[in-house]
């Protein structure tokens, strides 16, 4: 019964959503407040119909109901809770609910806090985002049911893939989905403002609340997957350059440049065509990401079992709602006032140096990614990899990391190069420092490192300038100085912040790419190895019991000089069901670095296969994108980013009566 | 400055960009671009040996050999040719004979392929597409994988007839 109300409530939705794509469009259009506010209650109530229906679809998996056929196939009575929970969205059918759950959450925020909106906008903005659900949820009820019953109802269900039994990956895709969908807004924005042919620096207030939450979750999803990634899949890397992978990336590196440029045209009303652009192709990345996934069209190391059928109907929304932007675009773009003039050398100037540099480096990896589709229509077989990838994207971030702390020291309109090029004098000769003292203590690995290492720190420590500058160092005595760093507004320090943590991963990135150390070697109980300045002891392997699992467990003793530092349990675990190997690494994490340890097949004569890394500063990769989320929440909660928020300047003019 | 001076640097920056890129694009292509074989492939086509390419299709029944530490050898088929592979270290936890997988690496001069990197899968019922298209143009019957979503018909048989006891879904 249950069920059936969520199968019920879902069908629902997709009638509301079909009268909030159009009642309230067509309300903006002849001008009819009655009609217009109906989007706001559709939105709500489109939120609340998907929720009973995502409710009713976690109650199954929670219960095991296994007269369910999703339940069936990605359940198991004996899985820990958290992962019968988290089996809702690890599978096509449930993760589409969560897709579309997230869309009608950020539809309501919309009708909810957008009360100080223009209404004929936000009508058109749920109309946009009503389309977007009445495409999603067809999607779901026609191809993608997971309401769907099995009669006999099996006693048991197949259980979910083992390797996605995993904290990290149980909260990755809800994320990972918040950032693709959140830039859904910015895409009902753009299209809303394109509608109505009008576009102000207001716009871009209430688009860029939005587009920073979508980030800051892609930012946490993507870091998630990659952590996972690391320690689960037994490889010891975090990051593939895979098509899956890059399908997530992209829309980040987009979503980048739209938070950039929507700031451009917030203070300054310039960059209006193209952030419309990029709102647009933001969103529109995020669109083929999913369809990258789901059809399974590429080689993806991380593949799961797909349906190429589901694939083309989700190329066609991709399509239909690109094509649709696009030639809306093509059609109004020239409607829209140009903004505020301003020199090269200036703010703007620097952050569409970013715009650039982001949107181009994002092409080379669409083109790497998409290649292999090409070719393969003229009958060859390819494959793009890491090579590809570094020879073509490190390149272009080069430019942009030197260039990254410029931007927020050089004033608007017209910039001072040579005086912020003195301001960070210092920190050009710590981090070339740095670049030389990381040089000469690995003295190997590639010559690119030490000058990205070095990058890392002039990132960071730039960021601080930021800071220091906007408090007057030096040009105010301290007690000034003190009362002017704590009232900074917290926009300010969310943009240091997120720099900074942009620095801290750059950091891990290099020192772990260039200088990670690997051994594999056949190990007898009682030898040893030495790996990076430790020594590892195979002290032999055990069988234990987890909760829905079997394990041969390793036991190396760490030990460094001499002293003791830690034990690795490295295991090879053979699941319940379904009944699937996985490997489990041993890991001993410090800030320092990551010793590693991965138990591979027992050997013919005694002993077993094990691999060993170190990966120095490893941890930094995640650190930073952690201080990037952070960063990005102290921004949002700046009263005057704060959703919705008014324009400053009606704030004070509000009490008085109009004259 | 004039407005169109302004705008001249503008896209002269955004050029410049592009064009740096396209040049990195069309130099990493030359030699990053790994293609895909089947075995019959290798053997119709007299590939160079050296070349560093991508080989697909099943581990060939009873063909795993476990070698002197982490060596190990294995024969990969399209049902038509197998092509014998040796490796280096620890295989995917799913990397089972009879199943599909994906190696990249170096044919060498006695026709032995010589593979660093052997692609894993996450998911029973996935087959790399390239392995999938490649057998079903052999003419090769696919049970599981390729076209079926999280195993959701239990009846399915493994492809290629490997009664493995891991593959009920």
């Amino acid at each position: 019964m249950i069920i059936e109300t969520g199968h019920f409530a879902l069908v629902l939705a997709l009638i509301v959503a079909l009268v909030q794509t159009m009642v309230p469009a067509w309300g903006a259009h002849t001008r009819d407040p009655r009609l217009a506010a109906v989007g706001e209650p559709a939105a709500v109530s489109q939120f609340v119909l998907i929720l009973i229906a995502f409710a009713a679809l976690t109650h199954a998996y929670i219960v095991s109901d296994f007269s369910v056929a999703n339940v069936v196939a990605n359940s198991h009575s004996e899985k820990p809770l958290l992962y019968r929970i988290s089996g809702v969205w690890g599978n096509h059918e449930g993760s589409m609910v969560l897709w579309v759950l997230i869309l009608a959450l950020f539809g309501s925020a919309v009708a909810i806090f957008g009360t100080n909106l223009p209404p004929t906008l936000r009508a058109n903005v749920l109309s946009v985002q009503g389309s977007i659900s009445v495409a999603f949820l067809l999607f779901i009820l026609f191809t993608s049911n997971p309401f769907e019953r099995l009669d006999p109802a099996p006693l048991e269900g197949q259980g979910l893939n083992p390797i996605l039994q995993d904290p990290a990956l149980a909260f990755h895709p809800p994320f990972l989905y918040a950032g693709y969908v959140g830039f859904s807004m910015a895409f009902s924005f753009a299209v809303a403002a394109l509608i109505e042919g009008r576009i102000d620096a207001a716009w871009a207030r209430w688009v860029r609340p939005w587009t920073l939450a979508a980030w800051m979750c892609l930012t946490l999803g993507i870091a998630m997957g990659s952590w996972w990634a690391y320690y689960e899949l037994g490889w010891g890397g975090w990051w593939f350059w895979d098509p899956v992978e890059n399908a997530s990336f992209m829309p980040w590196l987009l979503g980048t440049a739209l938070l950039h440029s929507a700031l451009v045209m917030e203070k300054r009303e310039a960059l209006k065509v193209w952030t419309i652009l990029l709102a647009i192709l933001t969103f529109s990345l995020s669109l083929m990401g999913t369809f990258l996934v789901r059809s399974g069209i590429l080689t993806s190391v991380h593949a799961f079992a797909v349906d190429p059928e589901r694939g083309i109907v989700v190329l066609t929304i991709l399509l239909v709602f690109t094509g649709g932007a696009l030639a809306l675009f093509a059609l109004r773009a020239n409607e829209l006032r140009q903004g505020g003039i301003f020199a090269p050398v200036s703010r703007e100037g620097s952050l569409v140096l970013n715009n650039v540099l982001l949107t181009v480096a994002c092409a080379t990896v669409l083109f790497g990614t998409l290649y292999p589709l090409a070719t393969e229509a003229f009958g060859y077989k390819i494959s793009v990899g890491p090579p590809y990838f570094n020879l073509t994207f490190l390149p272009l971030m080069i430019p942009l990391l030197l260039a990254l702390p410029y931007g927020p020291l050089l004033a608007w309109k017209r910039g001072d190069l040579l005086g912020v090029s003195q301001r960070l004098m210092a920190v050009a000769i710590v981090s070339i420092v740095m670049g030389i003292a990381i040089a000469a203590y690995y003295q190997r690995g590639p010559w690119l490192a030490p000058i990205g290492f070095a990058l890392g720190v002039w990132v960071i420590l730039g960021a601080a300038t930021d800071i220091l500058n906007r408090a007057r160092f030096r040009d105010v005595p301290w007690p000034e100085f003190v009362r002017r760093i704590t009232s900074l507004p917290r926009s300010a320090y969310g943009g240091v912040l997120a720099h900074m943590g942009l620095g801290v991963s750059i950091l891990g990135i290099v020192a772990t790419s260039a200088y990670q150390s690997e051994k594999i070697v056949a190990l007898a109980i009682g030898q040893s190895e030495t790996v990076a300045g430790y020594t590892l002891t195979f002290k032999g392997v055990e069988q234990a019991r987890g909760p829905n699992y079997t394990e041969d467990v390793g036991t190396f003793e760490v030990t460094t000089g001499g002293a003791f530092v830690s034990t690795l349990h490295p295991s090879k675990r053979l699941y319940d069901a379904p009944p699937q190997p996985t490997s489990e690494a041993g890991i001993y994490p410090s800030l320092g670095g990551d010793l590693y340890a991965v138990l591979g097949d027992k050997q013919p004569a005694g002993g077993y296969a094990v691999r060993f890394y170190f990966h120095p500063l490893v941890r930094l990769i995640w650190i930073g994108a952690v201080i990037m989320f952070v960063g990005g929440a102290i921004s949002l909660s700046d009263r005057r980013l704060r959703v919705g928020a008014p324009r400053p300047a009606r704030r004070g003019t509000s009490a008085v009566p109009a004259e | 400055m004039t407005r169109k001076q302004r705008r001249g640097i503008l896209i002269g920056t955004a050029v410049a960009v592009l064009s740096a890129a396209v040049i990195l694009v069309l130099f990493a292509m030359q030699d990053s671009v790994v293609f895909f074989h089947t075995p019959s492939d290798i053997s119709e086509r007299k590939l160079e040996p050296g070349q560093r390419i991508r080989l697909g299709g099943l581990v060939a029944e009873g063909s795993v050999k476990r070698g002197e530490g982490t060596k190990v050898a294995f024969g990969v088929t399209d049902t038509l040719k197998t092509i014998g592979v040796t490796y280096e270290g620890i295989l995917p936890d799913l990397f089972r004979e009879g199943q599909g997988v994906v190696t990249e690496g170096r044919l060498g001069a006695d026709g032995t392929f010589v593979a660093d990197t052997v692609l894993a899968k996450h998911d029973e019922t996935y087959m790399p597409p390239e392995v999938a298209k490649a057998l079903k143009e052999k003419g090769v019957k696919l049970g599981a994988g390729a076209t079926h979503d999280n195993g959701a018909s239990p009846t399915e048989t493994p492809p290629s007839g490997s009664q493995d006891p891991a593959n009920g879904s």
